[in-house]
């Protein structure tokens, strides 16, 4: 990697700028935003409990291939099981919590998504701390080299990420099938009336229907499926499924920052609602 | 009329130092007409490169309170004129005197891009026919204006110095509005990998924010180009469809 022979100004120390704004406003909150929930996404993925309350599913443990409830004292395994109870052939020094190997995927989407990229490269790395803003080191190797080569698998992220939201659609669906004991483990009807099992709506579905629009608007205004959609292409007068997918995407990829946030904030929320919910701490109001 | 202070950087490519003046600000004023008015009242020697004053030519780039901006375009209400206005050269290029850099490495750079190289005429008079569909993506970075504000802004080159192998942000547009052409039959992938280091860029998009003509490089031009990159070379079933894809 040869540099430049040009003449060029002295570079700049950590942290040197003109700049006269808060320009060290953002990578602080990124920093903090991000770290927030890398320490509370790792947590609840340990707890290998409390990730269930009656039709609900936490996000962060769908889908729930195991249940590993029983271990911690689960009476029996959940209805949202796939396969049954945490199987014994899964070696003892693997932590009994299905987030462990769920998380990896709309972790390892995240880790490679363009636009926190950019938002972790600065607040975590300092490669810039900001536009215009003096660096830590001068050695660069950008997305060129390994490790970062890596971030290329971006899309492949987005292929199981996309069915991750099939799944996560599912167990949406699933959250307005009420069983009988719903009351009687602390859920209460909003308007009155006998809680009945069945089709019902309770906060905890328009929680989970919620997060999954956002991780829907967030996962299909990707810069991948941009690229499928019609990004591949120098003519978009002869795609298959003509330009509209395209511009559809375009029109959600223009907020993917805000999308990005949103759904992450919002998953965070999802898992920490049922999380206190099946904790017996907040009641669950259902809406009929 | 309040008089504002305004620190200059003075000097040439052996070093230099910011200079104060004092100047009054009207209403309606830009940052490049109180460069003028130090210019006419106080030094005369104050070395500044502009053109059009209407943020067309592109020669007016500079750093006001330290971020990338045509100073013909950077109104003097918008700027805290309680303490000093800083203005200096821009980082990423070669400084010849006071606010005037060299920046003819972009355009050494340009020659080595690969020429728009367009497919048979689709009539018999040498003529092509283009849908408009196909070229309104393209469009958006013939806006350019060659100011090269994202060139500077880029740390890759402003602060890690890469310019033999990185062409910046400003020539990955030029290339995407050759690369995505519907007429053009050039491959210039393997030199975005290779030799232009396409690489490098880590999409902080500060490209995309100092742009004054607002084109989002970023997304429009640099990360399609990546996928485009990772096509060809990175993505082992795309390689493996092309194996069995019947040949033309």
């Amino acid at each position: 990697m040869s540099q430049s022979s040009l003449s060029l100004p002295q570079q700049r120390g950590l942290g040197q700028t003109q700049r006269r704004d808060a320009w060290w406003l953002q990578p602080l909150v990124v920093f903090l935003g991000l770290g927030a929930f890398v320490v509370y996404s790792t947590w609840a993925a340990f707890q290998g409990a409390n990730y269930e309350f009656g039709p609900y599913l936490s996000p962060m443990y769908s889908p729930l291939l195991f249940d590993a409830g029983t271990l911690f004292g689960q009476a029996s395994v959940g209805h949202h099981t796939w396969f049954g109870a945490w199987p014994a052939w899964i070696p003892a020094f693997i932590p009994a919590s299905p987030a462990l190997i769920i998380l990896t995927i709309p972790a390892g989407f995240r880790f490679t998504c363009y636009y926190y990229r950019g938002a972790y490269y600065k607040a975590f790395w300092a490669d810039p701390l900001n536009c215009a803003v003096g660096e830590p080191r001068n050695g660069y190797r950008g997305e060129n080299f390994w490790p970062l080569l890596i971030q290329n698998i971006h899309r492949y992220m987005f292929y199981l990420a996309a069915l991750y939201i099939v799944v996560l659609t599912y167990d949406a669906v699933i959250a307005t099938q009420f069983q009988d004991d719903w009351a009687a483990k602390g859920g209460k009807m909003l308007f009155g009336g006998e809680a009945r099992a069945g089709f019902g709506i309770g906060v905890g579905t328009l929680v989970m229907t919620l997060n999954v629009i956002l991780l829907g608007g967030y996962t299909f205004g990707c810069h991948c499926a941009r690229h499928f959609s019609g990004g591949n292409s120098d003519h978009h007068s002869k795609l298959p499924m003509g330009k509209k997918p395209y511009e559809c995407i375009s029109c959600l990829n223009r907020n993917h920052m805000k999308w990005a946030w949103t759904s992450l904030i919002w998953v965070g929320f999802t898992d920490f609602y049922i999380r206190m919910l099946a904790a017996g701490v907040w009641t669950d109001w259902r809406l009929f | 009329m309040p008089q504002v202070t305004f620190k200059v950087w003075r000097g040439n490519k052996d070093g230099g130092q910011f200079t104060d003046y004092q100047t009054d600000v009207t209403e309606g004023m830009v940052v490049l007409d109180a460069v003028h008015q130090i210019q006419a009242e106080s030094a005369p020697d104050l070395a500044c490169r502009w053109n059009c004053k209407a943020g067309k030519c592109g020669s007016c780039s500079a750093e006001v309170n330290g971020m990338p901006r045509l100073m013909c375009m950077t109104r003097m209400e918008d700027l805290p004129t309680d303490q000093p206005v800083t203005i200096e050269p821009m980082q990423a290029f070669p400084l010849i005197r006071d606010l005037v850099c060299d920046v003819s490495w972009n355009f050494e750079i340009k020659t080595k891009i690969k020429k728009f190289k367009p497919r048979k005429p689709d009539a018999e008079d040498g003529t092509w026919r283009m849908v408009q569909d196909d070229v309104d993506r393209v469009q958006e970075f013939r806006k350019c204006i060659e100011c090269f504000l994202c060139q500077n802004v880029c740390h890759v080159l402003r602060d890690h110095h890469k310019h033999e192998t990185f062409i910046g942000p400003r020539f990955i547009a030029y290339t995407a509005a050759l690369e995505m052409h519907p007429l053009d039959t050039e491959d210039r992938l393997a030199d975005l990998k290779d030799d232009n280091g396409l690489g490098y860029c880590n999409i902080t998009k500060c490209c995309t924010k100092v742009c004054p003509e607002h084109i989002t490089l970023t997304d429009n031009a640099i990360i399609p180009l990546k996928e485009r990159v990772v096509d060809e070379y990175y993505d082992p079933i795309k390689k493996l469809f092309r194996m069995f894809k019947p040949k033309k």
